[in-house]
């Protein structure tokens, strides 16, 4: 009789805790200030705007072709796809009946106005780091933006992760909110980097449920469901010299193309929207505090299948010949590329990256950097897909990554055809 | 009624001050570009040329593709409707995956210097296509020459121009193109698979014809000789017999 009591109440003291530890309690306890009902000045538009710039709002809240802001942007999750809302201040289907408070309050708590729990495609694990008086001004600039009614497509997400439960749990175990303490004690770089520009929701590899995974802090990995890896960003670039690497990574990041690289795939479009419009010595905080990051645990390698010392042999005799005639014109006989205009090889992070997705992906359907007005008219490379077969683009990339220097596994046919 | 956003990005909706923007991007393509001829030694290439390399991979050097391909020739198409076009891939009024994922990340002067770029190249002479049927032919000329007043479609002439090579600045000629590719883009935009901007005028057209209609009209287009020194007409000979969103005044 007692023990049944014991292990009932043992259950009881369970599930409060674990309804508790579901339900956020410090999500209640925040204290968000109410709006002053103060009309905005025009420095916090103008600040405003920058601050949607720096945090790439407009891209994903915009659809392709439609009207920016008002959101309806496909984003594709493992989970299933989920619509940007509507940023434009439109009353029944925008933001026009919501306060500064209500603002900072999804920003920060990942709350919509009405209470409801928002999608985590909307990365507010980031945005809670991100200032009240920022987050007014970008409310600021948002409410001078023609409303525009549109209600985006309701999300695909498959059971379970379509319900509310979910959801809960999710959240418990992925994010908390940020501490006023710790976001005033953020310089610049890691405000930018943390905060606004919320580069670890890509450059952080994600586990299994979609939560960031801190032990691999900026060490990059898998983007799922976009089929990109995103690279290691955190630490000096070893590609270059001590005192070139900042120069190099702030070019990368301004316009687009450095001496040696250039970005490309989801990347391109951060730099298009966003970083390309940020001041220098914003972009130089940005690199400084990179440069800074401790390099983690590299995220876990992927499962690719074994080519064996025997089909490497040959793919980088014939892959040489491969090079020669289709690459080497632009990217040069030691894979030195030419400066800001065609990447190196020789030293490439993507090249030597254990997994060759990005390779693969840029050799099948080629690509353009972004045009910036640092770079306004990017060379562009060609897509291979249907003039090389697949035993050729295996073969040449097999070639790549072990020329010049150059150190990472040998690519299969079968990870060609993946793609 | 003409829409002038048709031609716009999206970014450019929001401003009135935008309305020009296609014309003085184009305009400043072809000055950048006439200036860039001038300057380069005799000899020199075009840096447009290596730095559009990605574009030749399908559609040639220089925008002109011969003989057995799906891949329309580009070389000589009016500069704004190749702007509009590479707006509207990027835009999602078009389907092409390569194509989008191209242009994505491209500004809109640079698309703009790009259609200049194409618009000034000359075409190059294309074989006929000789694998249409008689009754294919005269199906096709006469839904081209004559249209079929009574479902309400205009003859391509309208449109397209007297000798079909299209009319400057902003409609494409259909000679020297793919008999794949004219079937494939009349019968998408038929499916609503390709679009231009509202009204779109080639939309209406498409669903009115059958699918057999279609590949006759492409047939006989395709068999059509396109002479080497053949441009793009200058004016319409009469107004447009319907409203086309993506032809600017």
């Amino acid at each position: 009789m007692k023990r049944r009591l014991i292990a009932t109440g043992a259950a009881l003291a369970l599930a409060i805790a674990f309804s508790t530890w579901l339900n956020q309690p410090e999500l209640a306890a925040e204290d968000i200030a109410p709006a002053t009902g103060a009309s905005a000045t025009l420095e916090q538009v103008t600040a405003g705007e920058y601050l949607t710039r720096a945090g790439n709002c407009g891209a994903c809240h915009s659809a392709p072709g439609g009207v920016p802001f008002a959101g309806g942007r496909r984003i594709a999750t493992p989970f299933g796809d989920v619509y940007s809302s509507n940023l434009t201040p439109d009353d029944e289907t925008g933001l026009g009946r919501w306060s500064e408070a209500d603002f900072y309050r999804a920003l920060h708590l990942g709350q919509s106005r009405d209470g409801r729990l928002l999608s985590p495609a909307f990365p507010y694990t980031s945005t809670t780091k991100i200032s009240r008086a920022d987050s007014d001004a970008i409310f600021a600039w948002l409410r001078t933006l023609p409303p525009v009614a549109q209600v985006p497509p309701p999300s695909t997400l498959e059971f379970p992760y379509d319900s509310a439960l979910a959801l809960r749990v999710w959240r418990a175990l992925n994010f908390r909110p940020a501490k006023a303490a710790d976001i005033a004690a953020m310089d610049r770089g890691a405000y930018l980097v943390e905060a606004l520009g919320h580069c670890g929701e890509c450059h952080t590899p994600r586990g299994r449920l979609g939560g960031l995974q801190t032990a691999s802090r900026l060490m990059g990995g898998p983007i799922a469901s976009l089929g990109w890896d995103a690279l290691p960003i955190a630490g000096p670039d070893p590609a270059e010299s001590a005192d070139r690497g900042d120069a190099e990574r702030a070019a990368l990041l301004k316009t687009g193309v450095s001496r040696r690289g250039a970005v490309s795939g989801p990347m391109s479009e951060v730099v298009f929207h966003s970083l390309q419009y940020l001041r220098d010595d914003d972009i130089a905080a940005i690199t400084a505090y990179l440069r800074a990051q401790p390099l983690a645990a590299p995220p876990p390698a992927p499962r690719v299948p074994q080519v064996s010392a025997e089909t490497a042999k040959a793919q980088r005799r014939e892959g040489a010949t491969i090079y020669r005639e289709h690459c080497e014109s632009c990217h040069g006989g030691e894979g030195q590329g030419r400066p800001s205009i065609y990447p190196a090889l020789a030293g490439s992070r993507i090249v030597n990256a254990v997994s060759a997705t990005n390779a693969l992906r840029l050799t099948l359907a080629g690509g353009f950097p972004p045009s910036t007005e640092g770079n306004p008219q990017p060379y562009g490379m060609p897509p291979f897909s249907h003039q090389l077969k697949r035993e050729q683009i295996a073969a040449v990339l097999t070639y790549i990554r072990s020329a010049w220097g150059n150190d990472a596994p040998p690519v299969s046919v079968i990870e060609v055809e993946r793609q | 009624m003409l829409h002038h956003d048709a031609l716009l990005p999206s970014a450019c909706r929001v401003s009135m001050r935008c309305l020009s923007t296609v014309t003085r991007w184009l305009a400043a393509g072809l000055l950048l570009i006439g200036s860039a001829a001038r300057a380069a030694e005799p000899g020199t290439a075009d840096p447009m040329t290596e730095r559009l390399a990605a574009c030749a991979a399908c559609h040639g050097s220089e925008g002109r593709t011969v003989g057995d391909t799906y891949y329309p020739s580009i070389a000589g198409k009016p500069a704004r409707y190749l702007y509009a076009q590479l707006v509207n891939f990027r835009d999602g009024r078009r389907q092409h995956t390569i194509m989008a994922a191209m242009l994505a990340n491209l500004s809109d002067r640079y698309l703009g210097e790009i259609a200049t770029f194409y618009a000034r190249q000359p075409h190059a002479a294309q074989p006929v296509f000789d694998g249409a049927t008689a009754e294919q032919l005269a199906t096709g000329e006469r839904l081209t020459r004559q249209g079929d007043p009574a479902r309400k479609i205009p003859p391509c002439q309208a449109c397209h121009g007297e000798a079909l090579t299209g009319v400057e600045p902003a409609i494409p000629g259909l000679r020297g193109l793919p008999v794949r590719y004219l079937d494939a883009q009349i019968s998408a935009w038929k499916q609503g698979a390709r679009r231009a901007t509202a009204p779109d005028c080639m939309g209406q057209i498409a669903k009115a014809l059958t699918g057999a209609e279609i590949t006759a009209i492409s047939a006989w287009l395709a068999s059509q000789p396109y002479a080497p020194d053949a441009r793009p007409a200058t004016s319409l000979p009469a107004p447009l017999p319907l409203d086309c969103g993506g032809v600017l005044p």
